[in-house]
C-alpha cells in the first residue's frame, strides 16, 4: 500500500544518506523524496511516499525514528493530512480544440502558463497525485514532450498530544509539538 | 586494576587543565584529551599515513593512554570490543584510513549486531583531497552507515571535542552500537582551542530509560495470573547490569527462565529455575517450555530467527510482554502484546515495585502444573552425548574446561559448533563471562576478542574457545598477546572441519562434502612456539585433563591444540525452517 512518511531531521551532512540508505537495505522502492528547510532552524523535513505492506512500513518507521538526528518520523496516510506535488509539462503548441481545453484549465487555475515558445506550451499543475495524475490525462492528447514531478510534500493536520493541549505544527514548535518528540514513551507506542 | 588505571586518568586530566586552558592546540591532542575526559585507559589500534598526526600525540601520551598494537585491524577491533564486553565500558579503536577502515568494518559490523558500544576513529585522507581518489581513501562514512549507530566525519578540528563527547555517549547509552568518527589528517593537524563541552545536545536522541507505568501495571496483572509463564532473556540484561533484578524477579514469581546466546549467563545457569538456552541448539525443555508458555516476558532480547524458528509455529498461545529498550525491536519479529520500552534493568525494577504480593504468593500453587510439566520434558530429553575412550569428544571437552575452571573463566568463541557445545555444556555462573559473536557470526572473533578482555583483567583468567577454521582467521594476534605479556590461553577444538557447515551438508545436502575439510593444518604446537607461546596437544581422551590442566596453570600464552572427534554433531537441533517443538534430539 502506498504510504507517505514525514521525517523531521537535524540537518547535518549525510542525514538523507542515512534515511534513503534504510529504505534501500530493505529493498524497498521510494516513489518520490522531498526534503526541505522548516522554518526551525536547522531542522529539515523529509517527505518519502513508498509502498509497503502495513508492518514492513511500521518497521521502517520505527528505523527512521531511531536514528540519532531524526526528531520524529512519522506515517501521516492514516492522519487527515494535504499531500502537494508539482508537475511542469511541456506540450506540443497545436492551434485546435485541445488548446482551447488548455486554456479552459488555466482560466480555471486548475494549470498555470510557465512559457510559450514557437511550438510548445510549458505548464504547470499543482495538486495532490490523484490531480496531477488526472491533468497530465487531460493533457496527454496534446502530445506531452516532457513531465517533470517535484515529489510529494505533505502537511499533517496532527492530532493533539494531550487533552487541553494545542496542536501546532511541529515545524513550528519542535521540543514541546511534534507528538511523541518530548515524551520518550509515546515515540514507542505499539 | 582498574582503580589504578582511573586514578592515573585523572591525574592526567588535571596536568592537562593545569597547562593547556583553552589553549590552542593541534586537532590529535584534542582528541587524546578528549578520550582522557572520557575515562579511556586503552586504545586497540594499528597506525598509517592518515593517522600519524594521532600516533605522534599517542606517544606522548604514553603511559597515560595506552595502546595495544594488533596485528590486523580486525583483530583491533575485536579486541576493543571483547574490553566493551568484559568490562561495560566503551571500547575505543584506532586505524588508519583506507583498508585499515576496510579491514575495521567486519569487528564494526560485528559490534553492531551484539549492541557493543565502541568509538572507532579512522584517518582520512586531507579535506582537500577527499573526493579525488587519493592515496589510501574511501568513503569510510558511506561504508559504514549501515553497520554504525552513528558515524561523523570531522570537519574542523574546533568540532572534535563535541564529537567525541557525542559519539561516547551515543555508543553506550540507549541500545549500544559501535560509533565511527573519521578524522582527515589535515583536522588533526590543524589547531583549534580545547573546550571540552559539558553536556551534549542531541534532540533527536532520547532513549528511554524508564517505560509508561500503565504499560509495567498491565504487564503485572497478566504476570500474576499467567498459568505457564516463562522468562526469555537476553543481551540486553547484561549491558543493563540488570542480573540482580532479574534473580528477584524470578525467584519471587518462581518463572522458569531461558536465555538466549548473548543472554548467557545474566541468569546464573546453575540456578534451580533456569532452564538453559533456548533456539536452535537450545535444550529441549527450553524450546518446549516456551512452545507451549501462554505468557511470555521478553527482556532485552530480540526474538532472532535462531530463537524462535519458524516464526508461523512459534508460541502459539502465548502473549507476550516484551521490554527493549529499541523501540524498532519491539514487534519486529514476533507480535509484542505488551511493550515496555525502556532499560531493562530500570524496567524490571519497576516490574518488582508494581509486583502484587498476592501473585507472589499463590504463585508456586499457580505454577505446580507448569513446572511438573518442565520438569518432565527435562527427564524426557535431557541434554547428552555419548562420550567415547577412543577419542575426546567436543562436549566432554566443554564439560572438562567447566570442571576446570569451576565455571569462572571469562570464555570468547567465534561461531559454529564449538559455541554451540560452549554454550549448551559450559555453565556460566555470571553476566560479561561470556563473549561470543551471535548476531553476525564472525569466524575469528573469539581469540582477538578474549584477548581484549584479557587486556581489562589481566589477573583473570581468560580462554579463548575456538576451532581450527576460525583460529586461522585472526591467529596472527598471537604476536599481540605475546607481545604485552598476557596470560591469555587458547583452546582449539580441532576436528579438521569447518564443523557447523559439515554438519549442515551431512543433514540437509544428503553427505555431500564441499570445501569443509581442512585438508591442511599448520601444526598449531609449532605455530604457537613460532609466536613464542607454549603450545600443547591433546588427540587422545585420557590426554585431555593434563593437557588442559597444564595449559590453563602455565603463565603467559598457551595455545591447546584439543583434536576431537572428526564428525561430531550438534544436537539438539532445529532443523531450518521447521518450529521449535519439531527438534530433532539426535
Amino acid at each position: 500500500m502506498r504510504r507517505t512518511l514525514s521525517i523531521w531531521v537535524e540537518n547535518r551532512s549525510g542525514e538523507l544518506s542515512r534515511i534513503v540508505g534504510l529504505f534501500a537495505a530493505r529493498g524497498y522502492n521510494i516513489e518520490s523524496l522531498t526534503v526541505a528547510d522548516t522554518p526551525q532552524r536547522n531542522i529539515s523535513l523529509v517527505t518519502v511516499v513508498t509502498t509497503g505492506t502495513d508492518h514492513a512500513i511500521e518497521q521502517i518507521v520505527k528505523r527512521v525514528d531511531k536514528q540519532v538526528c531524526v526528531l520524529k518520523a512519522l506515517d501521516v496516510t492514516d492522519l487527515r493530512h494535504a499531500e502537494r506535488e508539482i508537475a511542469v509539462v511541456s506540450v506540443k503548441l497545436n492551434v485546435g480544440p485541445a488548446l482551447r481545453e488548455v486554456l479552459q484549465l488555466v482560466a480555471r487555475n486548475r494549470l498555470k502558463l510557465v512559457d510559450v515558445s514557437q511550438d510548445t506550451l510549458t505548464l504547470e499543475a499543482t495538486g495532490d497525485c490523484a490531480a496531477i495524475n488526472e491533468i497530465i490525462a487531460l493533457l496527454s492528447s496534446l502530445g506531452i514532450r516532457d513531465i517533470v514531478r517535484s515529489g510529494v510534500v505533505a502537511v499533517a493536520d496532527l492530532p493533539p498530544r494531550a487533552a487541553g493541549q494545542e496542536a501546532l505544527h511541529p515545524a513550528m514548535n519542535l521540543g514541546s509539538a511534534v507528538p511523541g518528540f518530548s515524551d520518550s514513551a509515546s515515540k514507542a507506542e505499539l | 586494576m582498574e582503580a589504578n588505571l582511573n586514578s592515573s586518568a585523572t591525574t592526567v586530566q588535571e596536568d592537562y587543565a593545569a597547562h593547556t586552558p583553552r589553549d590552542v592546540v593541534r586537532g590529535a591532542r584534542i582528541l587524546c584529551e578528549a578520550l582522557l575526559h572520557e575515562g579511556v585507559d586503552t586504545i586497540f589500534g594499528y597506525p598509517g599515513g592518515a593517522v600519524l598526526p594521532i600516533y605522534d600525540e599517542l606517544a606522548k601520551m604514553r603511559g597515560h593512554l595506552r595502546h595495544i598494537l594488533a596485528r590486523h585491524e580486525q583483530g583491533a577491533v575485536h579486541m576493543a570490543e571483547g574490553y566493551a564486553k568484559a568490562t561495560g565500558k566503551v571500547g575505543v579503536v584506532l586505524v588508519t584510513s583506507g583498508p585499515g577502515a576496510t579491514n575495521a568494518v567486519t569487528g564494526i559490523a560485528n559490534a553492531y549486531m551484539d549492541s557493543t558500544p565502541l568509538v572507532v576513529f579512522t584517518g582520512q585522507v586531507p579535506r582537500k583531497l577527499i573526493g579525488s581518489d587519493a592515496f589510501q581513501e574511501i568513503d569510510t562514512v558511506g561504508i559504514t552507515m549501515p553497520c554504525t549507530k552513528y558515524n561523523y566525519l570531522a570537519r574542523n578540528a574546533c568540532d572534535l571535542a563535541e564529537i567525541v563527547k557525542e559519539a561516547f555517549y551515543i555508543a553506550g547509552t540507549g541500545r549500544p552500537g559501535p560509533v565511527l568518527v573519521d578524522i582527515p589528517k589535515d583536522v588533526a593537524n590543524e589547531k583549534a582551542p580545547f573546550i571540552y563541552p559539558e553536556r551534549v545536545r542531541l534532540p533527536g536522541y532520547r532513549p528511554s530509560v524508564l517505560a509508561d507505568p500503565g504499560q509495567v501495571q498491565r504487564a503485572m496483572a497478566k504476570i500474576g495470573t499467567a498459568k505457564r509463564p516463562i522468562l526469555y532473556v537476553g543481551g540486553g540484561v547484561i549491558h543493563s547490569g540488570g542480573t540482580d533484578e532479574l534473580v528477584e524477579l524470578a525467584e519471587r514469581l518462581g518463572l522458569p527462565v531461558t536465555p538466549t546466546l548473548m543472554g548467557l549467563g545474566c541468569f546464573p545457569s546453575g540456578h534451580p529455575l533456569s532452564l538453559g538456552m533456548l533456539g536452535m541448539h537450545g535444550s529441549y525443555w527450553a524450546n518446549m517450555a516456551i512452545s507451549e508458555s501462554d505468557l511470555i516476558i521478553a527482556i532485552g532480547a530480540r526474538f532472532d530467527d535462531r530463537v524462535t524458528g519458524a516464526v508461523d509455529k512459534f508460541a502459539r498461545q502465548a502473549e507476550i510482554i516484551q521490554v527493549d529498550i529499541d523501540p524498532s525491536s519491539i514487534g519486529k519479529n514476533v507480535r509484542a502484546h505488551i511493550a515496555l520500552v525502556g532499560d531493562a534493568k530500570s524496567v524490571m525494577r519497576q516490574m518488582l515495585e508494581a509486583l502484587p504480593e498476592e501473585a507472589c504468593r499463590d504463585s508456586s500453587v499457580r505454577l505446580a502444573a507448569w513446572w511438573d510439566q518442565i520438569e518432565a520434558w527435562k527427564v524426557h530429553a535431557p541434554l547428552t552425548y555419548e562420550n567415547s575412550d577412543q577419542v575426546i569428544k567436543p562436549q566432554f571437552l566443554c564439560q572438562e574446561l567447566y570442571r576446570l575452571t569451576q565455571g569462572n573463566a571469562i570464555i570468547a568463541t567465534d561461531v559454529g559448533q564449538h559455541q554451540m557445545w560452549l554454550a549448551q555444556y559450559y555453565g556460566f555462573k555470571g553476566p560479561r563471562q561470556s563473549i561470543t559473536s551471535g548476531g553476525l557470526g564472525t569466524m575469528g572473533f573469539g581469540f582477538p576478542a578474549a584477548l581484549g578482555a584479557q587486556v581489562a583483567f589481566p589477573n583473570r583468567q581468560v580462554i579463548a574457545f575456538v576451532g581450527d577454521g576460525g583460529f586461522q582467521m585472526t591467529a596472527q594476534e598471537l604476536a599481540t598477546a605475546v607481545q604485552y605479556k598476557t596470560n591469555i590461553k587458547i583452546v582449539v577444538m580441532n576436528n579438521n572441519y569447518l564443523g557447523m557447515v559439515r554438519q549442515w551438508q551431512e543433514l540437509f545436502y544428503d553427505h555431500a562434502y564441499s570445501a569443509v575439510a581442512m585438508e591442511w593444518l599448520p601444526n598449531f604446537v609449532k605455530l604457537a612456539e613460532a609466536y613464542g607461546a607454549v603450545g600443547l596437544r591433546a588427540t587422545r581422551p585420557e590426554e585431555l585433563q593434563g593437557v588442559l590442566e597444564r595449559g590453563l596453570s602455565t603463565p603467559g600464552v598457551v595455545v591447546m591444540d584439543i583434536v576431537v572427534a572428526l564428525e561430531e554433531n550438534v544436537y539438539p537441533m532445529i532443523p531450518p525452517g521447521a518450529g521449535l517443538k519439531e527438534m530433532v534430539l539426535r
